[in-house]
């Protein structure tokens, strides 16, 4: 069985189907990519499934659960991350604060969190120091543990994204998902992210992937879905997408189509 | 004068417990809120009819007012927290109307715009605190004050404190690790009201009277003034602010030239003092408290005691151009 799987999952805004009947799968411990033109409905898609957006007909089940609807903080406790195209840090918080809050909710209840704030000082002192020992891991994950006190939105940009990785993986997902992470990154910075990807997938997380560097998505995807018009219209290892003739087609354009590849 | 200035210090220790509750409301969660006029009014005349028709002590009064406002504050908030910035502040704005208008109209709890007079004293093991011996009065307000004050720190410097303040930032992204954002805004905003409450206990064990006109909009301006001059996210920097408000408000009559400067001048100088923060210095006279993670850092450096990080505090810029200069990838 899959990891993660939607059933013709729909979602309309108005009369623009953006995502239309998708049957989606992510098996387990692989590297999927989600590739397609601009406005085939990838976001749009991966914002369904974690709770961003409410799909307008359809399901999605992870790991046999359906978790179609649910809001996106319970999506993320049931063990799905995920980053976002527009780098969403929280810019005055610090490096280290950003990644402490990827811990937020293995760190008990609001109510206990409320009044042990107020009332145990130690207790909170004692957790504060667990917390920040297991963020300052991600941060050396990503070598920038020397940043840590720098505010966030003060980050080179390509720090940004890693660190907004970093965030997600805090929070112990089983499952990450990463939008156009390359986007914006000159070829270094996409080499040096490429062999991110593969060492987070050695973690045991299963990541997937939106992405227009077909380099990028050639060389890490073991598996491969394209979306076009909202449609899944292919599905595959990369050998096989490369040589799909409804790909070429949806990329290269058959007439006036301005997409370019 | 003396006199005149202490009844300042008191106004602005009032004003203080607002802007400390709009503080955790705006400057920690973002909440934009107008209604700190409400809760003021839900405080004054808890302790204002629990204390005139059932003969209760001031100080069984104030918990119940801090619950009374809070849990106005949730009932508020349940419908309204899911709008931003301008929508909630109007929303907000207008319950603290509703809150006046019930109080106003409702003769038989309130006694309308005539308002409860004869309110007791506040008694302390027998002592009367009477507003008239200054001293006593202040006392009790800068002991409530400082405890609320620590305890509203505590609070922000937890994790809850840091939930806070990424939902500030950013609510989808704290919705993405996690943070049950709706959940967090309503207590926040009922936390934030119930300290504004306590203001109106010690409103109405001041004044010894209260009427609808004393919770007019303009109230919940001049808190949000505090906050903002003070600066956002800074507890100790809006009880300054609430100081300097209530210190121009009072100018005329503390030097003497009431009969010159006429009392609506004061608002024409808040907002004079409010164009020219937001254009020379928007963070506020003391801007932003940075979170303090130092002790949490400083444990961690000791624990992983290889000198890696020893003596590397205030590494920042250079180092990270170094590695981005080693790793071709500025």
């Amino acid at each position: 069985m899959s990891m993660l799987e939607t059933k013709a999952l729909t979602r309309e805004f108005g009369g623009i189907i953006a995502v239309n009947r998708v049957d989606f799968n992510v098996e387990r411990n692989m590297i999927t990519g989600l590739i397609g033109p601009n406005g085939a409905g990838k976001t749009t898609l991966f914002n369904n499934i974690t709770g961003l957006d409410v799909p307008s007909s359809g399901k999605v089940f992870f790991e046999g659960r359906d978790i179609t609807g649910l809001p996106s903080n319970k999506v993320c406790r049931l063990g799905i991350a995920r980053t976002f195209q527009n780098i969403r840090l929280f810019k005055d918080l610090s490096v280290i604060d950003n990644v402490m809050m990827g811990r937020h909710f293995h760190t008990g209840s609001l109510r206990n969190r409320t009044l042990q704030a107020v009332l145990s000082y130690f207790q909170v002192e004692k957790e504060e120091c667990e917390e920040y020992e297991a963020a300052m891991k991600w941060l050396e994950f990503f070598g920038l543990e020397n940043l840590r006190n720098d505010s966030a939105g003060s980050l080179p940009y390509g720090y940004q994204r890693e660190l907004e990785i970093a965030r997600a993986l805090a929070t112990e997902p089983k499952l990450l998902f990463l939008d156009e992470p390359a986007a914006g990154m000159n070829p270094q910075e996409t080499d040096s992210l490429m062999e991110t990807i593969r060492r987070i997938r050695d973690l045991g997380v299963t990541v997937v992937l939106i992405e227009h560097d077909m380099k990028l998505v050639m060389s890490i995807c073991d598996n491969i879905t394209v979306l076009n018009y909202g449609q899944k219209i292919a599905q595959g290892t990369p050998s096989v997408i490369q040589s799909d003739p409804a790909v070429i087609e949806a990329y290269l354009g058959t007439d006036d189509d301005e997409e370019d590849f | 004068m003396l006199n005149f200035f202490l009844l300042i210090l008191i106004y602005t220790c009032i004003y203080a417990f607002m802007s400390l509750g709009q503080n955790l409301i705006t400057g920690y969660t973002g909440m934009l809120s107008l209604c700190a006029a409400g809760f003021f009014a839900i405080g004054s005349y808890t302790t204002a009819i629990l204390m005139t028709k059932f003969a209760w002590s001031w100080w069984s009064t104030v918990p119940v007012a801090i619950l009374l406002s809070a849990l106005l504050g949730v009932l508020i908030g349940l419908p309204t927290l899911r709008l931003k910035g301008d929508y909630l502040a109007i929303a907000t704005l207008g319950f603290a109307e509703i809150v006046r208008n019930v109080i106003n109209n409702w003769d038989a709890l309130t006694n309308g715009p005539m308002g409860i007079q004869r309110i007791p004293m506040i008694s302390f093991f027998g002592l009367k605190v009477s507003p008239y011996s200054k001293y006593g009065f202040l006392l009790l307000e800068v002991v409530l004050l400082a405890i609320c004050w620590f305890l509203l720190e505590r609070l922000v410097k937890s994790r809850m404190g840091r939930a806070l303040e990424a939902i500030r930032e950013d609510e989808i992204a704290a919705a993405s690790v996690g943070v049950n954002v709706t959940k967090y805004k309503v207590v926040s905003f009922a936390i934030g009201a119930g300290v504004s409450g306590i203001a109106g206990c010690l409103q109405a064990g001041f004044v010894l009277s209260v009427s609808p006109g004393s919770y007019v909009f303009m109230v919940s301006i001049m808190v949000l003034c505090t906050v903002v001059l003070g600066g956002m996210g800074n507890f100790l920097a809006v009880m300054l602010g609430a100081f300097i408000i209530q210190f121009i408000s009072y100018l005329p009559q503390l030097i003497g030239l009431s009969s010159v400067i006429p009392a609506q001048a004061k608002q024409i100088i808040f907002g004079l003092i409010l164009v020219i923060m937001m254009i020379y210095r928007p963070q506020g006279i003391l801007g932003r408290k940075k979170r303090d993670n130092s002790r949490a850092q400083a444990f961690y450096d000791q624990a992983n005691g290889d000198t890696r990080n020893a003596g590397r505090k205030d590494i920042g810029l250079e180092e990270s151009g170094a590695k981005c200069e080693e790793e071709g990838r500025v």
